[in-house]
């Protein structure tokens, strides 16, 4: 097997910034005392004019970027998932999302594999939470060539939007050529298959395409669909799994509640499509502190847990 | 406890040490964690858990406990290594620091490690909690007092200017917080990141009595927290003027150890440090 490429999506999502930055001058970054981290300090170097630190204060830089955008600034605001979506719930309902305002949210350490600091830090709950407010579109890239294109794309299109990424670095997915054509709102099918569908979103894609491979030495072959906007959902190519393919396993480092199985859920359920369908995320539950593997094992969000419900589901 | 003799300060400094030397093997063991916010810590809560507060281990949910609360949660393991070392839980413990299935996670969680009061880690909600513990004192006319200890990058929050003007508000005088005033946070010197002086003229124009002492001796810790306790009507605020790290040569006022664990060399060079301190301090028993 070759060896894989790992890149960390933050570092993307700082290069794309400082790209962006150049193309667009009403571009403005802020970020709350965690630039090293979410590393918009790659942007604060390059144009330090137009980066606002704001300090340990997150409900003031939300409002902060909403002003700003108001007068033709285009922010980009970050800091860990748990602080940019939770902790400023009505600054972002209010002045981002109800405002119908400019602002790009793009959040670092979603998700369990941030490890161990603990709870405090594993937000598992950010896509439910920006997923139910109107006029928010709801990003979660997989890779960091994926990242690097979404960031472009928040920048091109109008208003309010939310995007996460884990804190580990990622193997790369794509190449630049696969991003090209990518859409806000169009899932993307990595690799096909006629038994299965995985329909993963930002770090489960990668376990997905691993559970591929395994599944395809017992016989079975598994679709895998990248699913990187969760808002608004790609309808479409949810019911072309149904049709495809036997069944249907979501995958996300997020609640099982109100995220990417939810949403999936949502359509299957409305459509009226009877399918095997199974939801992979944390089950209810707030976890703990420990390195990220032991702790997808435990949470049993990996590729040998993808490939056990695959085969499960598709027996039953 | 009240008097104290000029041995027993010795021994509170000796034990301040003990506690910088699990604090740097948790993190070593760990390889995650904040090493400067713990050790910049650590003096203050010698002073009250080893001589001011009213408190028993055995009994961690006495109503009538004095209650601590680590708003700046990632000094967790500051925080844990003086419960273990006051008999909260074994001191065994301290080694599973952050790991999976274990006791100690990253930040303080108050359902199951005995002895924590608030699940914190999120930083500026503490001031907030230990209003409600003071509120709740004063409704059930209990004396117990209230501490509670803050970053000063934390008091950046919105939410702590909000329970300062609370605590002012309603005087209660039986909370006592402190700022660990260590001049860093961690994109830097807060001075650049967002401007905090004047620390204390902030505190005292909501209405807080205000003290301001060096945050690493403990005789004046101890002589802060029993005026705090004294003084009527007003919330009073202890400004511990501190150093980041502090008590470790290269971790000192270092931006880079705020949440870097230290390597090997860097955990052997500390504990010899620290030895050597803790040498020259029983030297003078
Ligand atoms: C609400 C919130 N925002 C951001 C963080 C990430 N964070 C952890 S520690 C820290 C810096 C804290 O600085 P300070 O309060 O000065 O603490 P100390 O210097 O004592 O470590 C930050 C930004 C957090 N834990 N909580
Ligand atoms: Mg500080």
């Amino acid at each position: 097997m070759s060896k894989k490429v790992m890149v960390n999506p933050r570092n993307a999502y700082g290069e794309a910034l400082i790209e962006l930055g150049n193309k667009y001058n009403n571009l403005v970054v802020l970020d709350a005392d965690l630039s090293k981290s979410t590393k918009t300090i790659m942007f604060a170097k390059k144009y330090p004019d137009r980066f606002f630190e704001m300090g340990i204060a997150e409900a003031n830089m939300i409002t902060t970027a909403a002003g700003l955008a108001s007068c033709g600034k285009l922010p980009f605001v970050s800091t860990f998932a748990v602080f940019a979506t939770g902790r400023v719930y009505d600054q972002i309902r209010m002045d981002i999302a109800y405002s119908n305002a400019n602002v790009k949210i793009f959040a670092t350490h979603g998700g369990i594999s941030v490890g161990k600091d603990g709870v405090s830090h594993q937000m598992i709950e950010d896509i439910a939470l920006m997923r139910v407010l109107p006029n928010m579109t709801v990003l979660a890239p997989s890779d960091a060539i994926q990242t690097g294109k979404i960031v472009h794309l928040m920048a091109e299109e109008h208003g309010p939007m939310y995007a996460r990424v884990g804190r580990a670095d990622a193997p790369l997915i794509y190449g630049k050529k696969d991003v090209e054509e990518m859409k806000i709102g169009k899932g993307m099918v990595v690799e096909d298959g006629s038994d299965i569908s995985f329909i993963s979103c930002g770090t489960m894609v990668e376990p997905a395409l691993e559970a591929r491979k395994t599944l395809a030495k017992q016989g079975i072959n598994a679709r895998v669909v990248d699913m990187h906007t969760i808002k608004p959902i790609d309808e479409n190519l949810i019911l072309k799994c149904v049709k495809d393919t036997n069944g249907i396993i979501t995958a996300e480092e997020h609640s099982i509640i109100g995220g990417l199985g939810a949403a999936v859920a949502e359509i299957l359920a409305e459509k009226n499509f009877s399918t095997k369908f199974l939801r992979m995320g944390i089950k209810d539950t707030f976890c703990e502190s420990g390195t990220p593997s032991d702790l997808l094992e435990k949470y049993q969000l990996n590729e040998k847990h993808m490939v056990k419900n695959a085969k499960n589901i598709l027996k039953n | 406890m009240t008097g104290y003799d000029a041995k027993d300060i010795i021994k509170l400094n000796l034990k301040a040490v003990k506690i910088r030397k699990h604090i740097i093997e948790m993190l070593y063991r760990a390889k995650s964690g904040h090493p400067g916010g713990s050790l910049s810590a650590v003096d203050a809560l010698v002073a009250l858990y080893f001589f001011h507060m009213k408190l028993n281990p055995k009994k961690p949910h006495d109503p009538n406990r004095d209650r601590f609360i680590l708003s700046k949660g990632h000094a967790a393991p500051a925080l844990y290594a003086v419960l273990a070392e006051r008999g909260y839980f074994p001191v065994e413990e301290l080694k599973k620091l952050r790991m999976i299935n274990c006791m100690l996670q990253g930040h303080p969680v108050c359902t199951y490690i005995p002895g924590v009061e608030a699940s914190t880690g999120s930083l500026g909600h503490g001031l907030s909690f230990a209003n409600g513990v003071a509120l709740a004192g004063k409704l059930d006319k209990k004396n117990y007092n209230v501490y509670a200890m803050l970053g000063d990058g934390e008091t950046g929050e919105g939410q702590v200017w909000e329970a300062a003007a609370v605590a002012a508000h309603y005087k209660l005088d039986n909370l006592t917080a402190m700022i660990d005033r260590n001049f860093l946070q961690i994109d830097g010197y807060t001075e650049d990141v967002l401007k905090l002086e004047s620390v204390r003229d902030r505190w005292s124009s909501f209405g807080w009595n205000t003290i301001e002492i060096d945050g690493h001796d403990i005789e004046k810790i101890i002589n802060a927290l029993k005026e705090a306790n004294t003084h009527e009507r007003q919330p009073t605020m202890i400004i511990l003027n501190t150093t980041k790290g502090k008590g470790v040569s290269f971790m000192e006022n270092n931006v880079d150890f705020h949440g870097v664990p230290p390597n090997e060399i860097e955990r052997n060079i500390a504990i010899e440090e620290l030895t050597h301190a803790e040498k020259r301090l029983e030297a003078t028993l």
